[in-house]
């Protein structure tokens, strides 16, 4: 079938002299799970970057031709498994959109879902944060962060009952209401880690030595960003103000006031891993702003009460009419779609497919790292902040 | 633009014969467009700046099944100036008990994103793409039997001697 011979036999085949093939993964730190990457080098020269993925496959796809919408949002939480309210929502959404219960969902649960997301966008960009650090030699940020993370898990476990994998935004509702004293604990919460962010900054944002590693190295320019459908902060650290929370308005986000932070080069050159890093703080300050915001109005008119139930507006059977969607949302790594396919006549989906944000963000990698060190190469896989989760599904 | 506009755009550039159906179901509609001209469609709507379809958000391979006999690519766009989004689908009928593959053009010129999308496509639904410049299996190992995503595929008893139940 196949005449011309692939990209991949033409680099790896007739190596020079000089070229030599490494092996980096799958099971190296710095490659954040089972990620292997074939490079071609030149003594410290990166030539050439070929990424291996699926060892992390686990059928996502084929599972979902044989499951229930409802019984499917379990097996979504283990696709991006840091960011699991995220993909929740987003996919909880689409189904709803399909059935047409989206404008009939309670204020109250809206507020909630858009609480817990933002917490868990604030616990992911704090692992990428962390663990970018440790890739580039400093321990200290890890720890911290992994300290200030815990209580978000904590939080979210309190309420869902499950420290990472939660299944807490159902159809047309929630699992259960927040428990009782969760808003005060939350604002606690905040007040709690707003000092400790800007000591994070101090840690790593101003460092020269982690500028001196991170500024003006794997520029990704906008052009290339959008043709390789990069999204999240790959985008926004490339300079684009896009941000699918306010392109799509879904939601209650209209009604919420934050910014979309961009990269600016201040250090580097516009759209280096010190901008796309900086652009993950930020966005952290960003989040904590909208759950300002959630649990004022969660206080006060969406106040809980004994008549409030979560569940009230479940459809007892989820049988969206025969149509295929997509939905996209704005997920801690970038745009989340999910392509549904129903027949109209089943509870279970013909066809479900995952655009999943890692896996088009890796797929930039081997153009920004052309003709890098390999210890650059590190620093800019930490940059993209990829889940082997999500790249494999 | 709305989604008329763009029909009528490509109908004037292409002739009557490109669309060959709309699919009006649910809440996106879609074009079905000839399989022999979607490289230039797609051309057309990514420098056209009336549309501007400068991102591929997802490209999706689609199997109806042994009884319909059909292959489809479903192509979701996003146009960042214009804040728009476009579904284009091709299809194909193909006999799956064939030697060959069911066979499309490769849009991976005009976006790449549709590069490792169109190998996952590859890698589970057996759908060739012409012209592709590195085709190989992304997910499953390279010498996996079988197209996973496919309605008619059986599970392998065992790969290289461990069991699969």
């Amino acid at each position: 079938m196949q005449v011309n011979k692939t990209r991949y036999a033409q680099l790896t085949e007739g190596l020079k002299p000089e070229e030599m093939l490494i092996n980096m993964g799958p099971q190296h730190p710095s490659t954040h799970g089972v990620l292997r990457l074939e490079l071609i080098t030149d003594g410290e020269i990166v030539k050439e970057v070929i990424p291996h993925m699926g060892y992390l496959h686990r059928c996502f796809e084929k599972h979902c031709e044989s499951l229930t919408y409802q019984q499917i949002i379990p097996f979504v939480d283990r696709m991006d498994y840091l960011a699991s309210m995220n993909n929740d929502h987003a996919f909880v959404m689409g189904v709803e959109r399909m059935m047409g219960i989206d404008k009939d969902i309670p204020k109250r649960v809206e507020y909630i879902r858009v609480l817990v997301c933002e917490l868990n966008r604030i616990s992911s960009h704090l692992i990428a944060i962390g663990i970018y650090g440790i890739d580039i030699g400093a321990f200290t940020p890890f720890l911290w962060c992994f300290r200030d993370r815990e209580h978000i898990m904590n939080m979210l476990e309190w309420a869902s009952g499950s420290r990472m994998l939660y299944n807490y935004i159902w159809v047309g509702g929630l699992f259960y209401d927040l428990p009782v004293g969760f808003e005060e604990r939350c604002t606690e919460f905040i007040a709690y880690f707003k000092p400790k962010l800007s000591e994070l900054n101090q840690l790593l944002t101003d460092n020269q030595i982690f500028i001196g590693r991170t500024a003006g190295i794997g520029v990704l320019p906008l052009d290339v960003a959008i043709n390789y459908g990069c999204s999240g902060p790959m985008l926004r650290g490339s300079g684009l103000k896009w941000d699918l929370r306010r392109v799509d308005e879904y939601s209650v986000y209209p009604e919420l006031e934050f910014d979309i932070p961009v990269g600016r080069g201040e250090m580097g050159k516009t759209g280096d891993c010190w901008d796309r890093y900086k652009i993950r703080t930020d966005e952290i300050a960003e989040s904590i702003r909208i759950i300002e915001q959630c649990l004022e109005r969660l206080q006060k008119e969406l106040k809980r009460s004994p008549e409030f139930d979560p569940r009230a507006k479940l459809p007892k059977k989820i049988i969206p009419k025969e149509q295929d969607f997509y939905i996209r949302a704005e997920n801690p790594k970038g745009e989340l779609g999910y392509y549904f396919i129903c027949d109209g006549k089943t509870e279970i989906p013909k066809r479900v497919k995952a655009r999943a944000p890692s896996f088009n963000n890796l797929s930039v990698l081997p153009e920004i790292s052309r003709g890098v060190l390999i210890a650059d190469l590190v620093a800019i896989l930490g940059s993209i902040d990829i889940v082997l989760g999500e790249v494999d599904r | 633009m709305n989604f008329n506009e763009i029909k009528d755009l490509l109908t004037d550039k292409f002739g009557q014969g490109v669309i060959s159906a709309i699919e009006p179901m649910g809440l996106q509609p879609a074009l079905l467009i000839n399989p022999e001209l979607i490289v230039q469609v797609c051309e057309e709507l990514r420098d056209n700046n009336k549309t501007w379809f400068d991102f591929l958000s997802c490209l999706s391979g689609v199997d109806h099944g042994p009884e319909k006999n059909k292959f489809e690519i479903v192509y979701h766009l996003a146009s960042i100036p214009h804040k728009l989004q476009l579904v284009l689908k091709t299809i194909k009928e193909h006999d799956r008990n064939s030697e060959t593959l069911p066979s499309f053009h490769t849009v991976s010129g005009v976006w790449r994103t549709a590069e490792w999308h169109e190998r996952e496509a590859f890698d589970l639904l057996g759908i060739h793409f012409e012209g592709h410049p590195d085709l190989r299996r992304i997910l499953l190992p390279d010498d996996w039997e079988g197209y996973p995503l496919r309605k008619d595929y059986l599970a392998a008893e065992e790969y290289k001697g461990i069991k699969i139940n």
